[in-house]
């Protein structure tokens, strides 16, 4: 076991803490984007009204199409479409992003956030990884380390379907939520660098908490849809019903109906890693204590989690189950998911108390 | 499929009943056979599934916010004498057992039974499906959510039975089974004309998986019987220097399965030669927290095999004797001798203490029932590293037996050991003995260094702290099960991957000879279940054909597509309203 690098360490703080600051901005940009983008959704609104007046096909041009009406919505889309679920039906005359989330409208002060986003990224990486390094080991073996890795691994997720997809009206959110984690970590779990107790020093540790930031992070990134989802449904059932559009913002983000089918597909795969971290940190709890299930609180907590989304899953198959009701699911799996974090870890005993708190 | 699931079970919904008798229709007169039916198709239903497993979630939950008995029953007698106003009416609802009570059990029970259900209709279904060839081409391929068309050129000279090989090996290619379907006449065998078409479905997989997947789960939940059916497990602490054996009487807590028989026990022997602790003595944040714990043990397979040098450590178990052997904690037992007031050795030997903290502050309990004239028994705490705060209180400063020191409270009086009601040898019932030593008795309390003796007063006896030992709480756990549950997880696991993510597609295609000499070609995909990659796998379908009839331009050369593909979101799989 190699001593802790104590300089490397507090560097590894600075670096966070400057990440947590470059975040906030982005997510002050995002913020502005969000306020302003009334405006260019009301413009495109304005422009796709004219262009319809125009002609009754509506061209499939770079930037008229973003604010496309779900009438014309869909064209070459690969965004996985299915039966329009009684949520979610496509609403008349409400303006939405384009379903397949190209990218289409310019948005300068969303641009500003993703560049901020990045540079924050970077400089977390670097906290991460000097944090790993200080301490010789996986930066992720105590409260402090699993909020500031999954924080990374939340933002670097979100850019990396940014990528692909333009899923900039989540900004907001991601960056909300990856502020809230950064502080959570440096006031409530701070934890100075350290070895790991024998209980922690397992291969297990490397592979069972790493796919749990990961299912945790995209679980996060569909709560932030979920939650749009439903506020986009009630939209589009109001203007569907007659009500006046006073969306904003809404109309750069896409129709419930295309939000659910992402999450969706997100959420089959953080499905897919839960259950394989319910899996090995069940051979983990063999190897360490003999059993491989215990109902220990934390093993409660993560069954009750996986359940969830089960439940989530065979939602998205039974009648009258989709749409709005399927959002509530996942949106309650992800509030078991920060329960399980927080709560059942500061507050619930059991063998898992790794948390790395004082012990008072 | 889920289509499929959801309307092929409307059919089987009970007979309305027969308006026989006009003043029975409010009573559903279904007979015994027909509630029976009713009820069943009820519990396979996916809602009720749903509805289950939404039980179950919430059923799971106490089980975290009671102590559990299986898990820790002295926490749970605790609890019944801090609440003894509602502690039992819990007690009675079982949450102090949550994962073996009845409620718990019946929601699984019933989840299970309908998982079952669900099962083997499908697999059935499946089995069909699978021996079957793909579905007949349906005469509007327009209607799919993807659809298109491509011309091929009269100067080619394809022809429309030839392009229709040619596309069923496309389709094979892309691992779709194929139909190949010539063109009938008027009263062929077919009956009616016909294009030459063909058929193809892939994805066999999904349903495949999703039939696995179920059934996994099953065979996890029957694997984790067998362990509670014919495993054990037993716990037993052992202090440096001495030997458990593998019999009943060896272990200190023993929790047989159902079926479990004593014979099963193998005659392994295991001595702990030494206990190892590392400290953190280099991090201030972490000064004095454990880095390692290796136990030192000589193992026998049996009373005459050889003896064997291994090491347990946390999160390493010793496989021995068809066992597992864990460390699963530790602690100090210092060495005492106590003398009754007659001057004999009443006890002698090292005392397991229980820790409390980091620091390893530690109460034990040191009873001497052979002491003449009276009994006597000692309650107090062990300190590894005792310091005195400015109260002049003494606390532990350090995990590590720096200054070791006792404090102990004295009682006379009879024990009660002899009443035959076994007792935790980590307690003891003071209420009806005499306490001697204490910090308000005029005689105070007890404190004793490494080495040191105390005289109790009146020539009641006396006690001396000879030396220090480690001792360490080993978990012994023999369960046939957890191998079968492992491979049914895995076998789960491979068909919960298989049901997400392998798309089930079908994909026709019809073909006609133009007089002019040009062959067309229409084509159409339809999806069953969630998929996303549809209209791509239709634009790759339309390129891989172009290519083998070299079309130039397949995009552009279909002007039908990107009209006919819009917004055709209906029917792919039904779950419309
Ligand atoms: C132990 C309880 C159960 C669990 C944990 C469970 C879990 C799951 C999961 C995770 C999926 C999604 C993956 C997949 O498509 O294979 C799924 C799908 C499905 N389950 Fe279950 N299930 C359970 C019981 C049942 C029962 C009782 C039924 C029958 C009523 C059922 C019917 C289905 C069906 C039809 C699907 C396919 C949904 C689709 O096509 O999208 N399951 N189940």
């Amino acid at each position: 076991m190699l001593p802790i690098n104590q300089t490397l360490g507090s560097y590894s703080e600075l670096f966070m803490l400057l990440a947590a600051g470059t975040y906030v901005v982005a997510f002050l940009a995002f913020a502005w984007d969000m306020a302003t983008s009334g405006k260019t959704g009301q413009r495109d609104a304005g422009r796709l009204a004219e262009s319809k007046a125009a002609s009754a096909k509506v061209p499939a041009m770079a930037g008229a199409s973003a604010a496309a009406s779900s009438a014309s919505a869909g064209g070459a889309d690969d965004a996985g479409r299915r039966v329009a679920s009684s949520s979610a039906v496509p609403s008349k005359g409400a303006t939405v992003a384009d379903p397949g989330l190209g990218y289409t409208t310019r948005r300068n002060a969303a641009r500003i956030g993703v560049a901020l986003s990045i540079l924050g990224l970077l400089i977390h990486g670097a906290g991460v990884v000097t944090r790993g390094i200080a301490a010789d080991r996986v930066p992720w073996g105590n409260m402090y380390e699993f909020c500031t890795t999954g924080a990374f691994l939340v933002v670097a997720v979100f850019l990396l379907t940014l990528i692909k997809r333009d899923l900039r009206f989540l900004g907001t959110f991601v960056l909300g939520l990856a502020v809230v984690m950064m502080v959570a970590a440096a006031v409530a779990f701070w934890t100075p660098v350290g070895h790991l107790v024998p209980a922690l020093q397992s291969y297990w540790l490397v592979i069972h908490v790493s796919i749990a930031v990961l299912s945790s992070a995209l679980f996060t990134l569909t709560f932030s849809m979920g939650v749009l989802q439903l506020v986009q449904a009630r939209r589009e059932s109001r203007i569907a019903a007659g009500g006046a559009d006073q969306g904003g913002f809404l109309g750069l983000v896409p129709s419930a109906l295309t939000l659910e089918t992402l999450s969706y597909r997100i959420n089959t795969i953080a499905f897919v890693g839960w259950t394989l971290t319910v899996m090995f940190g069940s051979i983990w709890a063999e190897k360490a204590w003999g059993r491989f299930w215990g109902w220990d609180t934390k093993e409660v907590w993560s069954f009750v989690i996986w359940v969830v989304y089960a439940a989530y899953l065979h939602a998205r198959a039974t009648r009258g189950w989709t749409g709005t009701r399927a959002a509530w699911l996942s949106i309650v799996g992800y509030l078991c998911v920060i329960f399980n974090f927080t709560v059942v870890n500061m507050y619930f005993s059991g063998l898992h108390s790794y948390a790395g708190l004082p012990t008072s | 499929m889920t289509l499929k699931t959801q309307n092929e079970k409307t059919p089987k919904e009970p007979r309305k009943p027969r308006q026989r008798d006009r003043e029975d229709v409010a009573v559903p007169a279904l007979g015994v056979l027909g509630m029976l039916r009713w009820a069943w198709t009820q519990l396979t239903s996916m809602k009720t599934a749903l509805f289950l497993l939404l039980l179950l979630a919430v059923a799971a939950v106490p089980g975290s916010l009671f102590p559990q008995r299986p898990v820790n029953p002295s926490l749970v007698t605790q609890y019944l004498k801090d609440h003894a106003d509602y502690g039992p009416i819990l007690d009675k609802l079982q949450m102090f057992d949550v994962y073996s009570s009845v409620w718990f059990s019946a929601i699984y029970l019933l989840l299970f039974i309908s998982l079952i259900g669900c099962v083997i209709p499908r697999a059935i279904a499946h089995w069909k499906a699978w021996r079957s060839k793909p579905p007949r081409t349906p005469a509007r391929l327009s209607r799919l959510p993807v659809y298109g068309t491509l011309v091929v050129p009269s100067e080619q000279r394809l022809g429309a039975e030839e392009a229709a090989r040619q596309a069923a090996t496309a389709l094979k290619k892309r691992g779709y089974r194929v139909d190949l379907r010539p063109a009938t006449v008027d009263g062929g065998p077919g009956g009616k004309a016909a294009l030459a078409s063909v058929g193809a479905e892939r994805g066999y997989l999904r349903e495949l998986g999703n039939l696995c997947f179920h059934t996994g789960l099953i065979g996890v939940l029957i694997s984790i019987a067998i362990g509670v059916l014919f495993g054990y497990s037993g716990q037993r602490t052992l202090v440096e220097g001495d030997t458990f054996v593998n019999t009943l009487v060896g272990y200190d807590q023993f929790n047989p399965g159902t079926d479990f028989q004593s014979s099963w026990l193998a005659p392994y022997s295991i001595q702990l030669d030494k206990f190892d602790v590392v400290y953190d003595r280099e991090s201030p944040g972490h000064f004095g927290q454990p880095l390692d714990f290796t136990a030192h043990l000589t193992t026998k397979d049996s009373p005459g095999a050889a003896p064997k040098q291994q090491d347990l450590k946390v999160n390493d178990p010793v496989s021995i004797g068809g066992t597992d052997v864990y460390l699963v904690g530790n602690g100090y037992a210092p060495v005492v001798t106590v003398r009754g007031g007659d001057g004999k050795i009443a006890y002698q030997g090292p005392i397991p203490s229980l820790p409390t903290d980091t620091v390893y502050t530690s109460t034990l309990v040191v009873k001497a029932p052979d002491a003449k004239p009276t009994q006597l028994g000692f309650v107090g705490f062990f300190l590894p590293t005792a310091v005195k705060d400015s109260n002049g209180v003494a606390y532990s400063a350090d995990p590590d037996p720096l200054a070791p020191q006792l404090n102990l409270n004295s009682y006379v009086g009879n024990l009660g050991l002899d009443k035959g009601s076994p007792q935790s040898v980590y307690a003891l019932d003071v209420s009806k003995l005499t306490q001697v030593n204490g910090r308000d008795k005029p005689a105070g309390g007890i404190v004793l260094n490494a080495g040191q003796s105390y005289t109790l007063p009146n020539g009641q006896g006396s006690i001396s702290f000879d030396g220090l030992k480690r001792y360490v709480a080993l978990d012994v756990h023999h369960n046939p099960g957890q191998v079968w549950a492992l491979g049914f997880a895995l076998f789960s696991l491979a068909g919960l991957i298989a049901s997400l993510f392998v798309p089930r597609r079908r994909v026709w295609l019809r073909f006609g000879d133009h007089e002019d000499g040009r062959t067309m070609v229409e084509y159409g995909l339809l999806a069953r279940g969630e998929d996303h990659g549809l209209a791509g796998e239709g634009k790759a379908l339309r390129a891989a054909l172009a290519k083998s009839w070299d079309l130039a331009d397949p995009v552009s050369g279909a002007p039908g597509e990107a009209g006919q593909a819009q917004n055709r979101t209906q029917s792919t799989s039904g779950k419309g309203s």
